[in-house]
């Protein structure tokens, strides 16, 4: 899929900014007027390039909400004809799984499972993951920290450290 | 008479202090504050440029370098040169690496200047200009360019200030405050110029990078001004490496020579620590100074049309971090406005006539900070402005 300059700027501006940017600013960014803006924020949404405006969340600050994340790596036997999209199929279809790969190396799936507790985690990868016709095998890591997630630094220290006023 | 002996030298008492001092001092005391009067990156160095210094550290690379600096750097800033402004400077000869563009300034000034000599400085400029050019015995002749040429110089005003003692013209494009850049057509006909009077040229070429509209055009690329420019430029701005204090000036050889003899016994060399990180931000610093620039270029459409929305007219600044709005809708002098917008919303910018006469009834923002916090100083303008209106 061949995109405008423009479109690229807009995406651009939106991985680099707050979900929440207005779109007079995203505009005024790309030098665009606002319906031109909104226009290539449709057809961009449209083609299912920018598919969702998200935030990131650090839900480790949260009492009550600390969760646990893992990262599943899964070995599979791919079937004739519809390859790995099938099982990974299968497995993206879990609300618990927030994220499926498919990965080069020693393993088939990375499967990136959240859960409450160690426990619900255990449990799915037990009675639904392992389970499954076409997988072979499961070797489950626990995410202990998180320290940078999507591009974004958790715990930096962002302050400015620029004197206030220079020449 | 009975005055107090002061010992000091009556060149620097007669220099005035920077005003940029004031605001600072005003400022620095107030919590929350918005700033927009930084002349500086708001990128941390390239974490890769950092690794570099510090591995230099770890292996004992803590003695003095040649002269002139590292060979190694000396040889990637003339390939940097070269490739990316189609200027040739030998590494060897003309090419000496300096404790940031400041000091390649003053041993550039002190290395042509005889008592007496005239430079002319184009305004609004970096504060710096006129001082050090005192400092070297030279005169200082300001030459204030118009808001109505979009803050560019115009040949005829160069010319009638030029008298038998002017042996330079000092230029930077883009500019600070303004951000203006000057265009290739527009540098040559400054070039005619300097050939038809014999001047030299100091061009000041550190926001070199930071160029939005167009080709940007080094003045040596001008053809027949290699010979009459010492060319001027740094780390600080384009790779975010202000703290380190790196610059360099290339020139020809006999004036690079002068230029070196000046900085071995003045300074001996540049940090060594420094030049490491600069060898490494040129050898993959691209694709970081590359992003640092998208990322300025939308802030800069986004902040001046802005401005310009609020009534606070100002031209499309083609290069730097600075815009540089007309506050005279308000009725107020640049430093009245500087002060009553910080005591009163907590912004600060840098009232224009610090740049020199010709910044009076401008002020400088730089839009070197988060986006979210131009958003901010934005809404907070804007409160400010609506408020005068009221009263």
């Amino acid at each position: 899929m061949k995109l405008s300059e423009k479109q690229i700027e807009i995406l651009e501006i939106l991985e680099n900014n707050s979900a929440r940017i207005p779109v007079e600013d995203i505009a005024k960014m790309a030098e665009l007027s606002i319906e031109e803006t909104n226009e290539a924020l449709e057809k961009l949404e449209e083609l299912k390039v920018l598919v969702r405006y998200t935030s990131v969340i650090d839900w480790a600050k949260v009492d009550g909400h600390e969760g646990v994340t893992a990262m599943i790596d899964v070995k599979v036997a791919p079937k004739r004809g519809v390859g790995f999209g099938e099982v990974a199929q299968r497995i993206y279809r879990f609300k618990e799984v927030r994220s499926v790969y498919l990965m080069s190396g020693a393993y088939d799936l990375s499967v990136i499972v959240e859960g409450r507790s160690m426990n619900e985690v255990a449990r799915f990868v037990s009675e639904k993951l392992s389970t499954l016709d076409s997988v072979l095998s499961t070797t489950t890591h626990f995410i202990l920290k998180k320290y940078k997630h999507d591009g974004t630094i958790f715990e930096q220290n962002e302050d400015d450290k620029r004197i206030v006023v220079s020449p | 008479m009975n005055r107090t002996k002061t010992y000091l030298s009556k060149t620097v008492e007669e220099l005035k202090p920077s005003g940029i001092r004031r605001f600072f001092d005003l400022a620095a005391g107030m919590e929350g504050v918005i700033s927009l009067g930084v002349g500086e990156p708001d990128f941390v160095t390239p974490w890769s440029v950092r690794e570099a210094a510090i591995l230099s550290l770890e292996q004992g690379y803590t003695s003095y370098t040649a002269n002139a600096g590292l060979m190694e750097l000396r040889e990637e800033i003339a390939s940097y040169m070269q490739k990316s402004f189609g200027v040739s400077y030998s590494a060897q000869k003309e090419i000496t690496v300096t404790v940031g563009a400041s000091q390649a300034l003053d041993i550039a000034l002190r290395a042509i200047l005889d008592p007496g000599d005239e430079v002319i400085v184009v305004e609004p400029s970096f504060v710096s200009y006129v001082p050090l050019v005192a400092l070297a015995g030279g005169v200082p002749v300001q030459v204030q360019t118009l808001k109505e040429f979009g803050f560019k110089i115009q040949p005829e005003q160069l010319e009638k200030a030029i008298t038998e003692r002017t042996k330079a013209i000092m230029l930077c494009s883009p500019n600070n405050p303004t951000g203006t850049m000057l265009s290739k057509s527009e540098l040559e006909n400054i070039a005619q110029i300097a050939e038809k009077y014999d001047l030299l040229v100091l061009s000041d070429e550190i926001y070199a990078e930071l160029a939005y509209e167009g080709e940007y055009t080094s003045f040596a690329a001008i053809s027949g001004m290699r010979k009459r420019t010492i060319l001027i430029s740094g780390f600080s701005k384009g790779f975010a490496m202000t703290g380190w204090r790196l610059g360099f000036v290339c020139a020809p050889e006999a004036i690079s020579q002068a230029m070196l003899k000046i900085h071995q016994y003045a300074m001996m060399c540049a940090p060594t620590m420094a030049q490491f990180a600069a060898l490494e931000a040129l050898k993959t610093g691209r694709t970081d100074v590359e992003e640092m620039k998208k990322s300025y270029r939308r802030r800069r459409n986004y902040f001046v049309q802005s401005l310009n929305e609020l009534g606070l007219t100002c031209h499309v600044p083609g290069g730097a971090f600075y815009a540089f709005p007309s506050i005279e809708s308000t009725g107020l002098s640049s430093e009245e406005f500087a002060e009553k917008l910080l005591l009163a919303e907590k912004v600060a910018v840098v009232p224009g006539n610090i740049f020199g006469e010709s910044g009076e009834g401008h002020v400088r923002c730089s839009y070197a900070t988060s986006m979210e916090q131009l958003q901010e100083a934005i809404k907070r303008i804007g409160r400010f402005l609506e408020r005068r209106q009221k009263a």
